[in-house]
């Protein structure tokens, strides 16, 4: 998130001013491809030209491998299909003959549905499985490329399709590429800074609590796949037509592997980064031409050096903004007052009831018949020893969980079990045991992550930076930064999360939760890890946020913070309620003392 | 034509199954899938083809160096690309290290061997027609191998120890097993094994830098069928897997059965996506 985090604009000046420092590499690179017609010949035309078209793919495939994180290593499947599709259009061996523009959309959407079938493995599997896919779909495409003579021209090949005026020429042909590659750029920047690219980048790293935050990973990824699959094809159509002729071999996997690897060169989340990566790669062989047989060879070379030294590739280079230290002696003040202005005062008539649930693994009981009801406005506290149920109950009411019995309701209407996804929708909000924050985005977009379902803009709004997505952006933005000053972590908003102290995170996930401006708030264990004066701090922000009629469940084994801070306290001993009742009952009960608090 | 079918389908059931183990191989001490294990069966074509063919040795020489070959090439594989990246499972980066050594692989033997598909000579000179050598000759490797693996994990102390670290790497390493060497010794055997796959099925397959990647996704795809880590499911997936694929390319023709296998595997991911014969998955929250 190095080279596109601009910060949501306050007023159109600072805007541009902020942005600035962003944009300079890209309008650098614009600069040298406008000088090149200039200075180049025909041969550095094609050059140009070739990188501008890998560019187009790898623009969308970035989307995928850098920020959604899936290792999609055969993509020049979907080259050699938009080259071919493209190529059979023109040439009309299945349909009349069609003008190279009209062609070139078809392809487009041909790219589209079949990036889909690929990615379609990602959306349940991750990792090794989606990578197996693309790479057999480029096994077969090639054979098919080969063997269906009558449309392809098998072996012997196809004719590639031919630019009207002024695009015939090489370097008309090469200004045509430049304008696409420049509209990519800015299309796929769009969606990285939108609330899109943070949801990918949250699937990636957080997909836990991306879900709890309501972000679909299906429509994500579909979505992403689409674009991907678009981009690729119509980058295989500018490819046929600058080979002039194309046939199965134009189309080797080491094209994949580079258009791959340009991506992990340059770095996951960046646009910069992959944009170099492919600038470079797409040099290398020719300024060192006795190596081009070899150059597979050192682009795997690179890849593996790049995985086992730097796993940051070229973004992490030159980010030198995160590699200023940060103040040592920092301290957590929140200002609960603030919440007053940001989170809305309910009435609070809506009660979240459980009622005989139970749940087992295997032959392990964690939750047998537990009945708890959560009132708005209320703190409720609960406590028990280890294995008790607690966190097994949170996960329930959250969804990760499907309970084999019982019922739960939020005011008159079912909450279904499972489908963690459906419960920011519901006003439920959550933080972690574990805090589980995107270490590669800043404390901002970390936050911002928490609001992602409150955006109305849709991915086409976003693609295109439409006025609607704007809005959404600077509402987001400054909903997020108010909650950090809320939670005192306002001065640390640009910073990297994985830079933070473990206290910092709790806070940032109680950020997180609140910008659903939940109805309930699950916490689990938020005091673990914290000093006395945080504890403290922490107990101020949860007594300010109930006290806007919000439900909170509080998940501790700190016991002063329980009964100093819960209006009621349920305690659970193997996944049964030992006791229940106000704090002042809960001190004094003989079971609870003997079982738990010792006395 | 039933008798085609059903001989070349085992034989390329036979080697997609021992592709598929290689894979598990490496799999059981490691949690790691790598893409070396089409590559090593590639391998055991191109040597074979160089040892007996090239170098003019006798079969037997050419099948013990080319499985020394294959040993090596995989306990390199676990030095370079497999245990720098153990630390850090969850980031998956092996699948990016693992496939940097294929790919280096596979370009040495692009470059070294030739790009062209060359002759793997016949070894005995057994059978014609549908009981060619070439067609059983991997069966018979694939069930060899199978009874070598069971006497192994059933009636040998280190296989009994691989079972241990793919069971429970923890608790074995807390017995004091050497789980570092158990791991480079299953490399080794994945080397073996892929190399075994690929001498058996030289004479189907030939000696051909691209069969590695061919085989990566066709070896994989009985391993997607059977779960990760279950041989018992990656051998049956794998025969079912060639029958199914030559039966395709008999009646409805080469384009369509390769378009058949990937749909296959799309709808088994799909449908089951811990395999036919898998596990449940481990917990996430």
């Amino acid at each position: 998130m190095t080279a596109v985090a601009t910060v949501p604009p306050r007023d159109e000046t600072g805007a541009f001013r902020t942005a600035l420092p962003h944009l300079a590499p890209f309008l650098a690179v614009f600069a040298a491809a406008m000088i090149l017609p200039l200075v180049g010949n025909d041969y550095w035309a094609l050059i140009g030209t070739r990188m501008a078209i890998y560019w187009v793919l790898v623009s969308g495939l970035n989307l995928v491998v850098g920020f959604a994180g899936h290792l999609a290593i055969g993509y020049v499947a979907l080259l050699t299909l938009g080259a071919y599709t493209t190529s059979v259009l023109v040439a009309g061996n299945v349909a009349p003959p069609l003008p190279v523009f009209a062609a070139l959309p078809i392809a487009a959407c041909v790219g589209a549905l079949f990036g889909v079938i690929v990615g379609l493995p990602a959306l349940r599997l991750r990792t090794f499985y989606f990578a197996m896919s693309t790479l057999g779909f480029a096994t077969i495409v090639t054979q098919i490329a080969l063997a269906w003579q009558s449309v392809t021209g098998g072996g012997i090949g196809i004719a590639g399709p031919e630019f009207p005026a002024p695009f015939n020429t090489a370097w008309g042909f090469y200004a045509l590429c430049i304008a696409i590659a420049a509209f990519t750029t800015w299309i796929s920047a769009n969606v990285a800074r939108s609330r899109y690219g943070r949801a990918l980048i949250a699937l990636r790293d957080a997909e836990v609590a991306a879900e709890a935050t309501g972000i679909s990973k299906p429509k994500m990824l579909i979505a992403i796949f689409l674009l991907a699959g678009a981009l690729a094809a119509v980058a295989g159509g500018l490819f046929a037509s600058l080979q002039t002729y194309i046939t199965p071999d134009a189309f080797t996997f080491d094209l994949s592997v580079l258009f791959f690897i340009a991506i992990l060169i340059g770095g996951r989340g960046s646009i910069l980064g992959p944009m170099l990566g492919t600038i470079i790669l797409t040099i290398l062989p020719e300024i060192a031409a006795p190596l081009a047989a070899w150059s597979t060879f050192l682009y795997a070379v690179l890849l593996l050096v790049i995985v086992l030294v730097m796993p940051g590739g070229i973004a992490a280079l030159l980010d030198f903004r995160n590699r200023r230290p940060l103040a040592a002696n920092r301290a957590i003040v929140p200002r609960p007052t603030a919440l007053a202005e940001i989170m809305r005062k309910r009435a609070g008539e809506t009660a979240l009831k459980l009622r005989g649930i139970a749940l087992s693994f295997g032959n392990v009981r964690a939750i047998d018949g537990l009945d708890l009801d959560v009132a708005p406005g209320q703190i409720h506290g609960l406590i028990g020893p280890n294995g008790s149920g607690k966190t097994t109950t949170l996960n329930v009411i959250s969804g990760y969980y499907a309970a084999k019995a019982g019922t739960m309701t939020l005011g008159d209407d079912a909450l279904p079990p499972g489908l963690p996804v459906l419960r920011a929708t519901k006003g439920v909000a959550r933080t972690f045991q574990t805090p589980r924050v995107i270490g590669e985005a800043s404390v901002l977009e970390n936050v911002m992550t928490g609001g992602s379902i409150e955006g109305r803009a849709s991915f086409i709004e976003a693609l295109l930076a439409l006025p609607r997505n704007r809005q959404d952006e600077r509402r987001l933005a400054a909903k997020a930064r108010a909650l950090l000053g809320a939670v005192g972590l306002e001065a640390l908003a640009d910073v990297r999360a994985d830079r933070l102290q473990h206290s910092e995170l709790r806070f940032i996930e109680i950020a997180r939760a609140l910008m659903l401006d939940p109805d309930f708030l699950l916490l689990d264990e938020p005091a673990a890890g914290l000093s006395n004066d945080e504890i403290e701090r922490l107990a101020e922000l949860i007594k300010t946020i109930s006290a806007r009629g919000v439900g909170v469940l509080l998940v501790e084994h700190h016991a002063d913070l329980i009964f100093d801070i819960c209006d009621y306290v349920t305690v659970l001993n193997l996944g049964r309620t030992l006791a229940a009742g106000t704090p002042a009952e809960i001190r004094v009960h003989k079971e609870v003392v003997s079982a738990y608090l010792g006395g | 034509m039933l008798a085609s079918i059903l001989a070349s389908g085992l034989a390329a059931g036979a080697i997609y199954a021992l592709v598929g183990v290689t894979y598990n191989t490496m799999f059981s001490t490691s949690r790691v899938m790598s893409f070396t294990a089409g590559q090593l069966a590639m391998l055991g074509g191109v040597f074979g083809s160089m040892f007996t063919l090239k170098l003019g040795m006798p079969a037997i020489a050419g099948l013990l160096l080319t499985l020394l070959g294959c040993a090596l090439i995989g306990i390199i594989t676990e030095f370079v690309a497999v245990r720098p990246v153990l630390k850090s499972l969850d980031q998956h980066l092996y699948v990016l290290s693992t496939l940097a050594v294929a790919l280096m692989i596979q370009q040495v033997a692009a470059i070294k061997w030739g790009t062209e598909p060359q002759p793997f000579p016949r070894l005995l000179g057994w059978g014609s027609g549908v009981t060619d050598e070439k067609f059983w000759l991997p069966v018979l490797a694939c069930a060899l191998t199978i009874l070598g693996l069971e006497y192994l994990y059933r009636r040998t102390l280190v296989g009994r120890a691989f079972v241990a670290i793919a069971e429970d790497n923890f608790a074995a390493r807390a017995l004091g097993l050497p789980e570092r060497n158990l791991r480079i010794a299953s490399y080794a055997l994945a080397g073996v094994i892929g190399g075994v796959a690929g001498f058996s099925g030289g004479e189907l397959l030939l000696a051909f830098f691209a069969n590695g990647a061919l085989l990566n996704f066709y070896g994989f795809v009985p391993v997607a069928l059977g779960g990760l880590g279950n041989n018992r499911g990656a051998i049956i997936g794998g025969l079912a897997l060639g029958l199914f694929q030559q039966a395709a390319n008999f009646m409805v023709g080469g384009i369509f059965s390769s378009v058949a296998v990937f749909t296959l595997f799309i709808v088994v991911l799909l449908t089951a996506p811990q395999g036919l014969f898998g596990a449940a998955t481990a917990r996430r929250v």
